[in-house]
C-alpha cells in the first residue's frame, strides 16, 4: 500500500488538533498544560519531518570523505531544540501559576473559579 | 516513502493524545504525556533529528513529567467529571484543521530532496562549518554559532522563567 507523501503532516496536524480542542474544552488547568504539551510536540513533529530527506542520515560529519552521504536538513533541528526549551519553561511557570491558584481558590477548574470571582464581586 | 515505522508511530502517539482528552485521573494524564514525548523522541531518530530527539527524550519525557507529577502533590488528582463537550470548540478544531490540511497540500513531499527548504542556507552550513565552526556536528555549529542570538534569546526566556517560578512559590506561602 502507498502512503502519500504528506502523510506525516497530516497526522501532525491531527495531533494539533487533539491538542487544541483539550485546551479549549477541558476546564482543568493542569489538562489545559498537558494539551498545551500535546500541541506543541505535535509542532516539532511538522518541523522535523520538513527537515527530512529520503536516504539522508543525521547532520554530523565523518571524518572521512563525505561524497555520495545525504544529510539531513540541520536547520529545523536547531529550532526546535531551541522551542523545547522555552516550552519547559513556559510549561513550569505554569505549572508554578496553577499551583498559586489552588492555594488562593482552593480548586483548579476553570468554572469554580469563574463562580468563586462572579460571587466575590 | 514513509516507512512503516513511522505510521505506527504516528498512530500511537494519536492514540495517547486522545487518551490525555478523555481520562479524567490527572496522574494517568501526567504519564501519558510523558509517553507521548518518548514516542515523539522515537520519531525524531526516525527523521534523523538524533539531537532534538535526545532533548526531548530528558527535557520533555523526563524534566516535564516530573514537574507535573511534582504539581500533582499539591492540587487535586481528579478532574471534574460531567462538562459537557464544547461544540464551539469542536467546530473551531474542525475548521482549523480542514484549513490546515488544505494548505499542507502546497508542501513538498516528504523526504523530498528538492524541496525550497534544502536549498536556502543549510547548504553552506554543511559545507563551510567545519571550516568555520569547527564541531563534527553541524547542528551544534549552527546553534552555537551561526544562529548564536535565538539560543541567547533562549537562555534569556528561560531566565525569565526562572525568576517567575521563583517569585511565585518562594514567596511566604499564605495560609488556607
Amino acid at each position: 500500500m502507498e502512503v502519500p507523501g504528506l502523510f506525516n503532516y497530516w497526522m501532525a496536524i491531527i495531533l494539533m488538533m487533539a491538542g487544541l480542542y483539550t485546551v479549549i474544552a477541558r476546564g482543568n488547568l493542569v489538562k489545559k498544560l498537558v494539551g498545551l504539551g500535546v500541541f506543541q510536540i505535535s509542532v516539532f513533529v511538522l518541523y522535523i519531518t520538513m527537515g527530512k530527506i529520503k536516504d539522508g542520515t543525521a547532520p554530523i560529519l565523518p571524518a572521512g570523505p563525505v561524497d555520495g552521504v545525504v544529510f539531513s536538513n540541520p536547520l529545523p533541528h536547531v529550532l526546535i531544540l531551541t522551542a523545547i526549551v522555552v516550552g519547559i519553561a513556559t510549561t513550569a511557570l505554569g505549572l508554578a501559576l496553577v499551583v498559586r491558584i489552588h492555594e488562593a481558590f482552593g480548586t483548579i477548574e476553570e468554572d469554580d473559579i469563574q463562580d468563586i470571582e462572579e460571587n466575590e464581586a | 516513502m514513509i516507512e512503516l515505522l513511522d505510521i505506527v508511530i504516528l498512530g500511537m502517539m494519536v492514540v495517547a493524545a486522545l487518551a490525555v482528552l478523555w481520562l479524567r485521573d490527572l496522574f494517568a494524564v501526567a504519564m501519558l504525556s510523558g509517553a507521548y514525548s518518548l514516542m515523539g523522541a522515537t520519531l525524531y531518530v526516525l527523521l534523523d533529528a538524533v539531537d532534538v530527539a535526545f532533548t526531548e527524550a530528558a527535557v520533555g519525557a523526563g524534566i516535564a513529567t516530573v514537574l507535573m507529577l511534582g504539581t500533582l502533590t499539591l492540587v487535586p488528582r481528579q478532574e471534574k467529571q460531567g462538562k459537557k463537550p464544547s461544540l464551539a470548540g469542536l467546530f473551531t478544531v474542525a475548521a482549523t484543521g480542514s484549513l490546515l490540511i488544505w494548505a499542507t497540500l502546497d508542501m513538498p513531499e516528504y523526504g523530498d530532496p528538492d524541496a525550497p527548504i534544502h536549498h536556502h542556507v543549510a547548504p553552506r552550513y554543511m559545507k563551510d562549518s567545519t571550516a568555520e565552526v569547527g564541531p563534527p556536528n553541524v547542528v551544534t555549529s549552527v546553534l552555537a554559532s551561526y544562529r548564536g542570538y535565538d539560543t541567547l534569546g533562549e537562555t534569556t526566556v528561560i531566565f525569565t522563567a526562572a525568576i517567575g517560578v521563583m517569585a511565585l512559590l518562594a514567596r511566604g506561602r499564605r495560609k488556607p
